[in-house]
């Protein structure tokens, strides 16, 4: 698979020089084959990342091209992984682990909130943690339990780690590159469920890849996502467009850190806001940026920012799951509510 | 004792020069003086705690003798403190971890080849192993040096790491001090299988247990299991079996779960008192040389004393300064408000 991609991308990129359509798969296959080629330092492991290519075939022909020692799979442990990319950072790589699904983060959470959060600070900043964990996460594939979760405010509420999630091709190309050069661990989110789905990727040029990117402008709500709920908002403002309702789509791209002057210049705009996400509501990162958004436009607001979200309960199995991911219906309520608030 | 020793090449088997054995004999006065004053000092006040090696000095020294800075690198948990003064840590800067200076001390572990002290005791086993796999991939010839105890023995992590090692043939030294007690629990309701070195075998890979309490041994052990890691064949089980002679930490009060009898019949013969033993009845050393080497271990002493004694906290800024190589603007933003708050009270 990898030749294939590679060899149809090179030569559409040699014709058109410009933008070429890769699934978001496609796109983080390529990112780790440029990662791979020009940093000599980087190594990419887990399980089943070797030669199969990992369950999604992320890191598909990167062995064959980049040679084992770089691109390996480990035993099946999550805390040796990424205790393992602790001790390959204090040797001067570059690590980028792959937890093989969102719920097997907890077994190495240890790993990653007491090691890797913390190296930098323990050491007093002598040993970086240039570490970007890919983690596949969110639902919306029917999976079995512990492959459909949201863990962005578990990790963004730890001290000493950054969290991104990218929506689609375009920023999970460059968003993986970027996270990739950067000395800091970050969380690299993947929206499973968004794997599949085409998109134009200008890999020449990334735009801004640190903050929030506004996916749709619109004057009268701001729909403040990220992952693979960009997607559903930019469906729900198409829809709420029919009723003369002209929706904002924020995609926060950065969970941490959270891009609040966006956030500010949106709903500075707009004066109403809905949070979505699949992660449960309460503590949810809903909670943090309507937070940040009453902070900011407290006096224009025009209602309380509302929160669309999964619920307090375990991800259901996969014949609930449409009824636990905010679906179109509940955003445009969401929306509604928000609209028709009045104040007391 | 398994008696399974890795193959050693002979120009690595070299016995200890008597200057070597007297070395050992002064690193271990000089930690055992700096050990029992510590906790001297947390009841003077000068510390407000800390965790005593009292009977483990032979297994830290002896360990840690067989490293070799240039290329070796040792990962400690929170009571190595002989080890670091073995690889010569720069022990004002390590002990500052227990005057609650900085929790990972404030040594530079790249420099020093001794990873930050770690309180999760079974952290540091994995990133031993991530470290030596990159000596794999960049051709070094260096070895890593986990230490670990009886207790943390039972985290998962060191299965992990043990299993990761040997698939991988990592070159790593697992090196436990079984000094009988995690606090308060025995080794006996802690280890399962009689000992931690046997589970070597589950992994494929060389197990040895060692008298921990004979710095030689120790070192002898330690040096082989290096030359076998060099020689590219993979990770090696060292297990120094010891005695915790003093309590866990200063906060600790061992006669809730151990007499005093206890302590006398299972601590065996001091480690110090067996190499002075042997070094006389070698003719390696005299008393004169002993005089000074605890002469020596004082004057140190006194001078780590007034190191700590003179470290100040450190800024505040600092709490904010190393969460990040980048920091954040929301970081950044509290800093300044830190910084305003607690200069207007």
């Amino acid at each position: 698979m990898y030749e294939s991609t590679t060899a149809t991308l090179e030569a559409r990129a040699a014709t058109e020089n410009q933008s070429v359509k890769l699934s978001m798969q496609q796109a983080l296959n390529r990112a780790l084959d440029e990662i791979l080629s020009n940093d000599p330092k980087t190594v990419v492991f887990g399980e089943d990342c070797g030669r199969l290519g990992g369950v999604f075939r992320i890191t598909d022909g990167l062995q064959a091209k980049h040679g084992e020692p770089r691109v390996f799979d480990t035993p099946l442990a999550e805390s040796g992984i990424l205790g393992m990319s602790v001790g390959l950072a204090m040797a001067g790589f570059h690590p980028i682990p792959e937890v093989q699904f969102d719920g097997f983060a907890y077994p190495a959470i240890n790993q990653i909130v007491c090691q890797i959060a913390r190296m930098n600070y323990r050491s007093r900043g002598t040993l970086p943690m240039p570490i970007t964990l890919r983690v596949p996460s969110f639902g919306g594939i029917r999976a079995p339990e512990h492959h459909g979760e949201s863990l962005e405010a578990l990790f963004a509420h730890v001290p000493g780690l950054k969290v991104v999630s990218p929506s689609d091709p375009h920023d999970a190309y460059h968003l993986l590159k970027h996270a990739a050069s950067r000395p800091d661990p970050v969380i690299f989110m993947e929206p499973k469920s968004r794997y599949w789905q085409k998109g134009d990727v200008d890999a020449a040029d990334g735009g801004t890849l640190t903050g929030a990117r506004v996916v749709r402008p619109g004057r009268h709500l701001t729909l403040v996502a990220w992952g693979a709920m960009v997607a559903r908002c930019l469906q729900v403002a198409e829809l709420a467009a029919e009723d003369g309702i002209d929706v904002e789509v924020l995609d926060l791209r950065w969970l941490k850190p959270i891009d609040a002057e966006a956030l500010a210049t949106s709903v500075g705009k707009t004066r109403r806001a809905v949070v979505v996400h699949e992660a449960p509501l309460t503590s949810g990162l809903g909670a943090e940026v309507a937070q940040l958004i009453t902070q900011s436009c407290f006096d224009t607001l025009k209602a309380p920012v509302d929160r669309v979200t999964g619920f307090d309960v375990p991800y259901p199995s996969g014949d609930l799951e449409d009824e636990y991911i905010p679906n179109i219906d509940r955003i445009l309520l969401g929306i509604q509510r928000v609209l028709e608030y009045r104040r007391g | 004792m398994d008696s399974s020793l890795p193959v050693v090449a002979a120009a690595d088997a070299a016995p200890l020069s008597p200057g070597q054995l007297r070395e050992l004999y002064s690193l271990m006065a000089a930690v055992r003086y700096l050990d029992t004053s510590a906790v001297a000092w947390q009841r003077q006040g000068i510390i407000p705690g800390y965790a005593p090696e009292l009977g483990q000095e032979a297994a830290q020294v002896g360990s840690a003798y067989a490293l070799d800075t240039a290329r070796d690198f040792a990962f400690p948990t929170y009571r190595e403190m002989g080890v670091a003064r073995t690889m010569g840590v720069d022990m004002v800067a390590y002990m500052s971890t227990h005057k609650a200076t900085w929790h990972g001390g404030m040594y530079d572990p790249l420099a020093s080849r001794l990873a930050p002290i770690q309180a999760v005791v079974a952290g540091s086993v994995l990133h031993a192993v991530g470290w030596a796999h990159g000596q794999t991939l960049s051709g070094g010839h260096g070895v890593a040096l986990s230490y670990f105890g009886d207790g943390a023995s039972s985290q998962g992590d060191v299965h992990e790491a043990m299993n990761f090692a040997a698939v991988m043939k990592a070159p790593v030294v697992f090196f436990i001090q079984n000094n009988g007690w995690a606090i308060s629990v025995p080794t006996e309701r802690q280890v399962a299988g009689g000992s931690v070195a046997a589970r070597a075998a589950g992994y494929g890979i060389p197990g040895i247990q060692v008298d921990g309490n004979d710095v030689v041994a120790v070192y002898e052990a330690t040096r082989n299991a290096f030359a076998h890691c060099r020689g590219g064949n993979g990770p090696v089980v060292v297990e120094a079996m010891t005695y915790r002679r003093g309590p866990h930490s200063t906060a600790d009060d061992p006669g809730r779960y151990r007499s005093l009898d206890d302590e006398r019949i299972d601590a065996g013969e001091d480690p110090l008192e067996r190499h002075r033993k042997r070094l006389l009845a070698e003719s390696v050393a005299d008393e004169a040389f002993f005089t000074a080497a605890n002469q020596e271990a004082l004057a140190e002493e006194e001078a780590i004393r007034t190191g700590i004694e003179a470290l100040g906290p450190r800024p505040g800024n600092e709490m904010f300064d190393f969460v990040f190589q980048e920091t954040t603007p929301a970081l950044e933003t509290q800093a300044i408000r830190w910084r305003e708050e607690s200069e207007h009270v």
